[in-house]
């Protein structure tokens, strides 16, 4: 399987500092499914020692993470405009 | 940038095919148009497989758009194809018919031409402001009357917003008027964008000159997750992409991009992606839900239109999207028009807006359609019937020296404990609801 870092090399990115994804870890804490770990494209969250972690900088914007949590664990609005992912060839 | 002082006749919120579209049509009529883009460009946000079907569609506001938009191929042949693990069998139509003007479709790439179909709506007079969020919806009492944008001084007015702000409308949902998404009306999809040399694709695929095809791949494209695979061909690019159920993602716990690589490396396709280079890859939600999760589609002084309004049309041997946009785009307009003429922005006034979509194919594919969403997603569709066809090709085809049979007992036999003749029959009935009757 190709990794997914190798494909986000290829999409440009205006990382903002300031997140546009916030988890509620309380409620993560308790979550058994995490399904955030499989259905995200760029694959940003991870469990870690119990923990869920998340990166938001090679986020693609798709909002799947916020639909498939069960949970409503994840706070997701869009980033500031002109930061984020940018298509050029798709 | 306009001030309270100064209000628009109309805003649109989101640059996409339908927001561009509306802006166009609005522009054109003589009304002023603010369209407001997140992006750093009109398409840097945006991503389909991509393929534009009924481009005449806009051929009324740019005649001939097509020698000079940035399309890329115009489609003559349309092929489907049923995957097992190991095999394939595939539908290939080709006609020269839809090879002349108005066509029948385009493949394309959206940040082209969605900055190009944008450039359109500026040139007829409406003014585009790139890199702006719109956080919110402005009102006074029930009345939609402007949109807050993430910026100083970010407050528009126009008695008119239509809300073209893409799969994840959170203007619609403040409204009101959608509700929260559940994972299983909403698929993902993953797609990478691969560099070919366009002599190649030609041969390959069997087209020539500006001539191109859609491939869509049922069964196991997407291994046992709900969902298809497609390959379109572009001038000197192809398109490969997965659309997944995005509960049925979480509940067999399988990475998009993993079954993206598999369908990839799938015997049946990676000749056809042999040494090309992935230029890109992207990723997009797509409301499938069809007209289950339609939304009330406005309210005094708003229209929601193209995916912000869930308008994709996914019945299986039809994937459409832009098509919808434009369409709804242009009724939004059209309505917005009347608004204006009559100076009635009202809720009623803007309902003519559902009237004129239930004249175009918008509304009526989505209804006559409407079974159909469930029974792609049928688990014997997705799962079984792909590979038994394979299965019973395989054995027919089969040449080992001992007698043949006839094709019945061929089916019959390849059938026999795999799928009950009840349940056979119930998903026949099924289909036949969903796209024939």
């Amino acid at each position: 399987m190709e990794p997914i870092e190798e494909r986000l090399d290829l999409v440009r990115f205006k990382v903002d500092k300031q997140p546009h994804i916030r988890l509620n870890r309380e409620v993560c804490k308790e979550c058994d499914t995490t399904v955030c770990v499989y259905v995200c494209p760029a694959g940003l969250f991870e469990l870690l020692g119990g923990e869920m972690h998340f990166s938001y900088e090679h986020c693609l914007e798709c909002g799947t993470c916020y639909v498939a949590c069960e949970r409503k664990a994840i706070e997701w609005e869009y980033p500031r405009g002109g930061w984020g992912v940018s298509f050029r060839a798709s | 940038m306009a001030t309270a002082n100064q209000p628009f006749n109309a805003i649109v919120v989101g640059a996409g095919p339908a927001g561009s579209s509306a802006a166009l049509a609005l522009a054109r009529a003589g009304l002023s148009v603010a369209l407001i883009e997140r992006g750093e460009y009109p398409g840097a946000k945006n991503v389909s497989g991509a393929a534009l079907y009924a481009p005449e569609l806009l051929a009324d506001l740019l005649p001939n758009y097509w020698e000079e938009a940035p399309v890329e191929r115009y489609l003559v042949r349309r092929v489907i194809t049923f995957l097992s693990q190991e095999a394939s069998l595939a539908i290939d139509f080709r006609t020269d018919r839809y090879a002349k003007p108005p066509y029948n479709g385009f493949t394309l790439l959206r940040p082209k031409f969605d900055r190009w179909l944008a450039s359109k709506a500026e040139e007829a007079g409406a003014l585009l402001i790139t890199s702006t969020v719109v956080d919110d919806l402005l009102y006074e009492r029930e009345q939609v009357v402007g949109v807050r944008c993430r910026r100083d001084d970010g407050d528009l007015y126009a008695p008119i917003v239509i809300a073209a702000d893409g799969a994840n409308s959170f203007l619609a949902k403040k409204a009101g008027l959608q509700h929260e998404f559940r994972a299983d009306e909403m698929t993902l999809g993953v797609k990478e964008v691969l560099r070919l040399d366009a002599h190649t694709i030609e041969e390959r695929f069997n087209l020539t000159g500006e001539q191109g095809m859609t491939n869509e791949y049922l069964g196991y494209a997407t291994g046992e997750v709900n969902g298809g695979g497609f390959l379109y061909t572009n001038r000197d690019t192809l398109s490969i992409g997965i659309v997944t159920q995005i509960s049925s993602l979480a509940e067999k716990r399988i990475k998009a991009y993993d079954l993206l690589d598999q369908f990839k490396h799938h015997p049946a396709v990676a000749p056809l992606v042999r040494d090309s280079v992935t230029l890109e890859y992207s990723a997009h939600m797509i409301p499938e839900g069809g007209w289950a999760m339609l939304p009330q589609l406005s309210r005094a002084g708003l229209m929601v239109v193209g995916d912000a309004a869930g308008f994709v049309f996914a019945a299986g041997l039809f994937l459409e999207g832009m098509n919808f946009a434009i369409a709804s785009g242009l009724a939004a307009a059209t309505t917005a028009q009347q608004a204006h003429a009559e100076h009635d922005f009202s809720a009623l006034s803007l309902a003519r807006y559902r009237k004129h979509l239930e004249e175009s194919f918008v509304l009526q594919d989505l209804k006559k359609f409407r079974h159909a969403p469930a029974f792609v997603n049928n688990e014997r569709l997705q799962n079984v019937y792909p590979a038994l066809l394979c299965q019973t090709a395989e054995n027919l085809f089969r040449s080992n020296g001992t007698p043949r049979r006839k094709l019945g007992r061929v089916m019959l036999d390849t059938m026999r404990g795999k799928v009950p003749l009840r349940t056979l029959l119930r998903d026949g009935w099924q289909a036949g609801r969903a796209l024939f009757f």
